[in-house]
């Protein structure tokens, strides 16, 4: 640090800051797996179609959803079977 | 084997196509026999940083629809024997690069005998981007020191990973590496920049070099001359030890530190 800027103040580090944001955002970015995750809707459609085959499903009962954990992605789908009569 | 080498960042203006013309030129001055394909359609640009502007007849396109043969396309570099520049086409359609077109030129290249071919991608996120990406072996993320241009390399990272060849095969995913590029040793010593260190923190990729920020950049595209041919330049020196690096030699950063004149120096002179 120069004489100069102890005597009138050093500038505030722009580059802690800069590299803080980008820690906090980079991290959320890719926790709501907004990474490489863009197949999702896909997955949901072709999902409904092929159960539709077997059962008859409310689209709205099948849902996907992909989780960041710590070093690891979890892939949830959650199907909702109509109840069986009789 | 061939190897394609995507040159690829998200953000515009980092410094792909500078960067794609030092390190195709470079790797033909090693002696591999190098084609650097432009994937910026509508907005050709290497043609001009590899000076071959009014030479250009055909362009990647013309090739892709037939209309031109591979051969008839690919423009000898001025500079080095065994270099070739594919442009892009000018024309608006956006869909013009279509995956089994590029497929075909690519392989086509493989027949010819070539030892890499680097794709120079446009920035963003959308098709050519993409298109530049989709067959690559190695990818060389251009990231300058700068906010935004680090959140668009992650970006353009998970696209690489999701949406390349090598990934939706299951093959061994693309080797990535990290450029750093525009960079200013004075503004990160001052607090002003992030260092090259905390970008590769952040992106996690293994660096793979340093480019500083230089006037010789402009020097070099006003002549249409590739930056790696200004002997003696920093940033040329910086190139040639990217392309050792990326051929598996050991070199040490240079270009990364600032030398702040001490007072003595101030007072008396000196270099
Ligand atoms: N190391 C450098 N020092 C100084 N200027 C540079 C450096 N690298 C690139 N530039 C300048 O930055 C600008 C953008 O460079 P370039 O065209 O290579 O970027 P790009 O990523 O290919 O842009 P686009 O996204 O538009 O294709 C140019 O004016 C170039 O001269
Ligand atoms: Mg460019």
């Amino acid at each position: 640090m120069s004489l100069l800027s102890l005597l009138f103040g050093e500038k505030k580090k722009t580059a802690a800051v800069a590299k803080e944001r980008l820690q906090l955002i980079i991290a959320r970015e890719h926790g709501s797996a907004a990474r490489g995750a863009d197949f999702l809707p896909e997955l949901q459609r072709e999902l409904i179609a092929v159960i539709s085959k077997y059962v008859s499903v409310n689209p709205d009962d099948i849902k996907v959803h992909l989780e960041k954990q710590d070093n690891y992605e979890v892939l949830e789908v959650n199907i909702v079977l109509p109840e069986t009569k009789g | 084997m061939t190897r394609v080498v995507v040159v690829t960042s998200g953000k515009g203006g980092v410094g792909k196509t500078t960067t794609s013309a030092a390190f195709a030129s470079g790797l033909a001055l090693r002696g591999y026999k190098t084609a650097v394909i432009d994937f910026d359609v509508g907005l050709r640009n290497l043609d001009l940083i590899m000076g071959c502007e009014r030479r250009v007849v055909y362009d990647f396109v013309n090739v892709i629809n037939g209309e031109a043969k591979l051969t008839q396309a690919l423009i000898k570099d001025k500079n080095c024997e065994n270099l070739f520049v594919l442009p892009a086409s000018q024309t608006r359609d956006k869909d013009a690069l279509t995956e089994e077109g590029v497929e075909k030129v690519i392989k086509e290249l493989e027949h010819l005998g070539y030892d890499y071919i680097v794709c120079d991608s446009p920035a963003g996120i959308e098709r050519g981007a993409v298109m530049a990406l989709t067959f690559a072996d190695e990818a060389i993320i251009t990231t300058n020191p700068e906010v935004s241009s680090v959140r668009d390399s992650d970006r353009i990272l998970g696209i690489l990973q999701s949406k390349s060849r090598r990934s939706a095969e299951g093959r061994e995913p693309v080797k990535e590496h990290l450029l750093v590029t525009r960079y200013s040793p004075k503004r990160v010593e001052d607090g002003e920049m992030l260092s090259y260190k905390d970008v590769q923190e952040l992106l996690r990729v293994p660096l793979i070099g340093v480019i500083p920020e230089s006037e010789s950049v402009l020097h070099a595209s006003n002549q249409g001359t590739p930056a790696i041919h200004l002997k003696g330049t920093d940033v040329s020196e910086a190139y040639v030890d990217v392309v050792a690096r990326f051929l598996g030699e050991e070199r040490p950063l240079r270009f990364v530190n600032y030398e702040r004149p001490g007072l003595m120096k101030r007072l008396f002179g000196g270099k």
